[in-house]
């Protein structure tokens, strides 16, 4: 039995496109207002698609509301109202990543709507880009780097950094990226 | 084969820290004056395990700590030495000096080790005395003890050791053998209990034996022989004055297992008074409790789609029934005695009460009534504060309870009970009560009313759950700094729970605690705002009300308040505070369920009153943060999520609203 699995493992490992043997990370990538963004795909909990949720009152209008997941109540954000996108109407192709999130209380569940789930990527430590300074233009303490993959530049997110609730107060809503 | 032995190492702090509740606990009831031996026995059996156990592990200091504590224990059991209030008091002091050391061992942390070595002293102290003591009674001819042993010649001991006497490593031979030491023994054996060759164990025993022991032998001396298998044994030790049944010596190798005879029902019968339970982790009940909620959601969202098919449907009803008895039987598990908090407080009163050398008695009833572990847990600290309150403040020097007539001994009680689905902790005392006229006077003092306001007696009385709010003329160590009460009220009502306090001058104050049963689940009404649902707690709701225009007043034209029943209530319209969208906007429209949160009353208005259900809450917190207004939400029978109310937070959101036409109103 534990000879059958390793070897399996090995295989995966080797055919490249679930493992990598550099240092680098794979990133689900997502679409949001034709830009393409990607998260630490071991944040990622599971992917459905859009379905009503509770609104819960007196949070920033990026907060929808919160979901039964399972018996857990799950938050869901507006990652088009988070980032100050302009508004769509959520199709059936609207889809909520679910994640954890690390925060000083421990582990959380989030899940953010985003317009279309779109790749796995494998990225090396050497191809994330720093981020190029805005100014105060552009907030971009959440953003751990940016990735080309095919000519598209991919912002990664730091997802701690952008669901630390506490941390943001309502009226600290980001500028345009 | 090598045993790891840390592995036990959790389950011996476990019981240790278990035997030395057990220890203070009988040590308190003796010092009421209470100097049964089976107490002192208990005592002492406690401390017999922890001295075994902590040597066993290596932990010597605990070990010879234990040793001489027992050795006075010992003495005490015997009736060698008087228990007096000097001792219990040290061994008071030792026992927390053994919990320190054991704390201490447990977390690694520092040690106190001058106190230990202080208290270590002192009992070798009394010992020491004791030991003197003990020859000098000897010498002379006083002590009733020796009066008694001069007048025997001779002990009858019944030994039936129960069946698996010999499983433990136990060897009566020898301990026969030891009791040869001590003079001429004889023993004749009883073989009642001997099976039928083909049900023979030879791995039991079933053989007991009765033992004449010729000489002048102190009874300690022959409990000394049977100390290690006192609790594996029945034991009769009997005095007598002369005997002529001697039967056989013992051989000196007697074979011990050829007792291997005797009765199987034996076996049954020696565990079968302690109720047999198991340790569990408390993360896996509450694991199991969650899932037992999932099932129950599960199958109420099989029941609103099963109703079109009848035989789907009546096994639906057989489901349902299950699903709440396994919930109920599963909340069980949470629940403990309220023993688990009262078990503390005879020590406390006895500290207290000798530190403000003052003379108190406690009087404990409902000690079984059952709360939930989490419950229990953060009721402890507020139910300190009460106790303390009414020691130190409520009952008064002896002297003056006698210049008042009343017995020089106060009483505090602390009563538990069931009551309506709630459980009530009541803490009582006779001591002077609380005086009005001076609540009063403190509270206009620190601007808390308006001087010339007229409050009943409720009213001046709950003044006291205030923030800042102390009357302590003094401040000490025990009280009076005026963070007490408020603190008391807001951790019970964070229980979801409520506190009063009635009190009569000069006859003593009530602080009754009510709390829910449990923090998992509430009694839930469902009330609708627009196209959103929430659930008001139960527990919370006065009434609900459908209210006429002539009902409304209108304060400064903006605060709306409605009268009911000669009260002015502050109206808070839901769906302006939640930002949706209602059915009517009209007051007279919809309906305004009353609530009430600490202690003051709203209304709360709302489109319509749908059902009643029990509803498993679940943190907000967990996965998001607090939410004004709201406790946490539930999972509907559908699948979606309910928002539960915060009444409390409301009515506080209300009064910040309006504070302005509040104070008009009032």
């Amino acid at each position: 039995m534990a000879t059958a699995a390793s070897t399996q493992a090995i295989q995966i490992g080797k055919d490249g496109t679930l493992g990598r043997e550099d240092d680098g990370a794979q990133f689900l990538s997502f679409i949001l207002a034709g830009e393409h963004y990607g998260i630490d795909i071991l944040r990622v909990q599971e992917i459905k698609g859009w379905t009503p949720v509770t609104r819960v009152p007196q949070t920033p209008d990026f907060m929808k509301g919160v979901l039964n997941l399972r018996g857990t109540v799950v938050p869901i954000i507006d990652m088009r109202m988070r980032f100050a996108l302009e508004e769509v109407e959520y199709t059936p192709l609207t889809v909520v990543i679910v994640m954890s999130v690390q925060s000083d209380t421990g582990d959380r569940l989030v899940g953010i709507v985003v317009d279309a789930v779109s790749d796995v990527l494998n990225v090396g430590v050497d191809e994330i880009k720093p981020t190029p300074d805005f100014g105060e233009t552009v907030s971009t303490e959440f953003i751990k780097g940016l990735a080309s993959v095919e000519e598209k530049m991919v912002m990664l997110l730091d997802v701690d950094k952008l669901f630390n609730v506490a941390e943001l107060p309502l009226d600290e809503i980001i500028e345009k990226v | 084969m090598a045993i790891d032995i840390t592995q036990f190492l959790q389950t011996f702090y476990e019981e240790s820290f278990e035997g030395l509740e057990i220890m203070e606990t009988g040590l308190l009831s003796l010092d009421s004056g209470n100097a049964e031996s089976e107490v002192i026995n208990d005592i002492f059996r406690a401390a017999h395990s922890i001295k075994g156990g902590s040597g066993t592990f290596g932990l010597n200091a605990v070990a010879n700590f234990t040793h001489i504590l027992e050795s006075l224990l010992d003495e005490m059991r015997d009736g060698r030495r008087q228990v007096t209030k000097e001792g219990v008091n040290l061994l008071l002091e030792s026992v927390d000096c053994l919990r320190e050391m054991l704390t201490a061992s447990k977390e690694g942390a520092e040690l106190d080790t001058q106190r230990i070595g202080d208290v270590h002293g002192r009992l070798e102290a009394m010992w020491g005395k004791s030991e003197a003591a003990a020859v000098v009674a000897d010498n002379g001819n006083a002590s009733n003890a020796s009066t008694e042993q001069d007048a025997v010649d001779g002990w009858t001991i019944k030994f039936s050791p129960f069946s698996y006497i010999l499983k433990t490593g136990n060897e009566p031979a020898r301990m026969f053998k030891e009791l040869r030491g001590l003079g001429k023994l004889s023993v004749s054996v009883i073989t009642d209990k001997v099976p039928d060759f083909s049900e023979l164990d030879p791995d039991e025993c079933f053989l007991g034996w009765t033992l004449m022991l010729e000489g002048e032998i102190e009874r300690s001396a022959i409990e000394e022989v049977f100390s290690w298998i006192e609790e594996d044994c029945d034991l009769e030790i009997t005095p007598v004055v002369s005997n002529s049944q001697s039967i056989e010596q013992v051989p000196d190798n007697a074979p011990a297992s050829s007792a291997g005879a005797a009765a199987t029902p034996r076996a049954g019968a020696s565990g079968g008074s302690e109720s047999a339970s198991i340790r569990v982790g408390i993360d896996k009940v509450d694991s199991v409790i969650n899932l037992v909620g999932e099932l129950v959601i599960t199958q109420s969202m099989l029941s609103t789609t099963g109703e079109a098919y009848p035989l789907l449907k009546a096994g639906l009803a057989q489901l349902e029934r299950n699903t709440r008895e396994l919930q109920e039987q599963v909340m069980r598990m949470r629940m403990l005695p309220v023993s688990f908090v009262f078990n503390r407080f005879p020590r406390l009163v006895h500290d207290i009460s000798q530190k403000l050398d003052k003379k108190i008695e406690l009087k404990m009833s409902g000690e079984q009534t059952e709360l939930d572990k989490t419950v229990i847990e953060k009721v402890t600290d507020p139910l300190v504060h009460l106790i303390r309150n009414s020691l130190d403040h409520g009952i008064e020097m002896p002297a003056d309870r006698v210049a008042a007539g009343k017995p020089e001994t106060g009483t505090v009680w602390l009563n538990a009970y069931h009551k309506g689905g709630n459980i009530i902790i009541e803490v009582k005392d006779d001591g002077k009560g609380i005086d009005k006229a001076v609540i009063l006077e403190k509270a206009i003092e620190r601007g808390l009313v308006d001087p010339g306001v007229t409050l009943d007696d409720d009213q001046i009385l709950n003044m006291v759950f205030q923030p800042g709010f102390s009357t302590a003329k003094e401040v000490s160590d025990l009280s009076g700094r005026g963070v007490g009460m408020d603190v008391v009220r807001r951790n019970i009502v964070s229980l979801g729970g409520h506190v009063e306090i009635s009190s009569v001058k000069g006859e003593g104050s009530t602080i009754t605690v009510r709390l829910p049963l449990t923090l998992a689940i509430l009694d839930g009404q469902t009330v609708e705002v627009g196209e959103e649902n929430y659930i008001v707690p139960i527990v919370s709701i006065v009434e609900s009300t459908q209210i006429k225009s002539e009902m409304l007043n209108y304060v400064a034209g903006k605060g709306e308040t409605f009268m009911l029943r000669d009260e002015y209530l502050p109206v808070i319209r839901l769906y302006e505070l939640f930002n949706s969208k209602p059915k009517h906007t009209d007051l007279t429209k919809g309906l305004l369920v009353v609530v009430e949160g600490e202690g003051k009353k709203i209304g709360l208005f709302v489109d319509d009153l749908l059902g009643q259900q029990q509803v498993v809450i679940k943190s907000l917190e967990t996965n998001y943060k607090k939410v004004d207004g709201i406790s946490g939400a539930t999972i509907l029978g559908n699948g979606s999520v309910a928002l539960i109310l915060d009444v409390p937070g409301l009515v506080r959101l209300s009064q910040q609203n309006s504070k302005n036409r509040l104070k008009l109103s009032a």
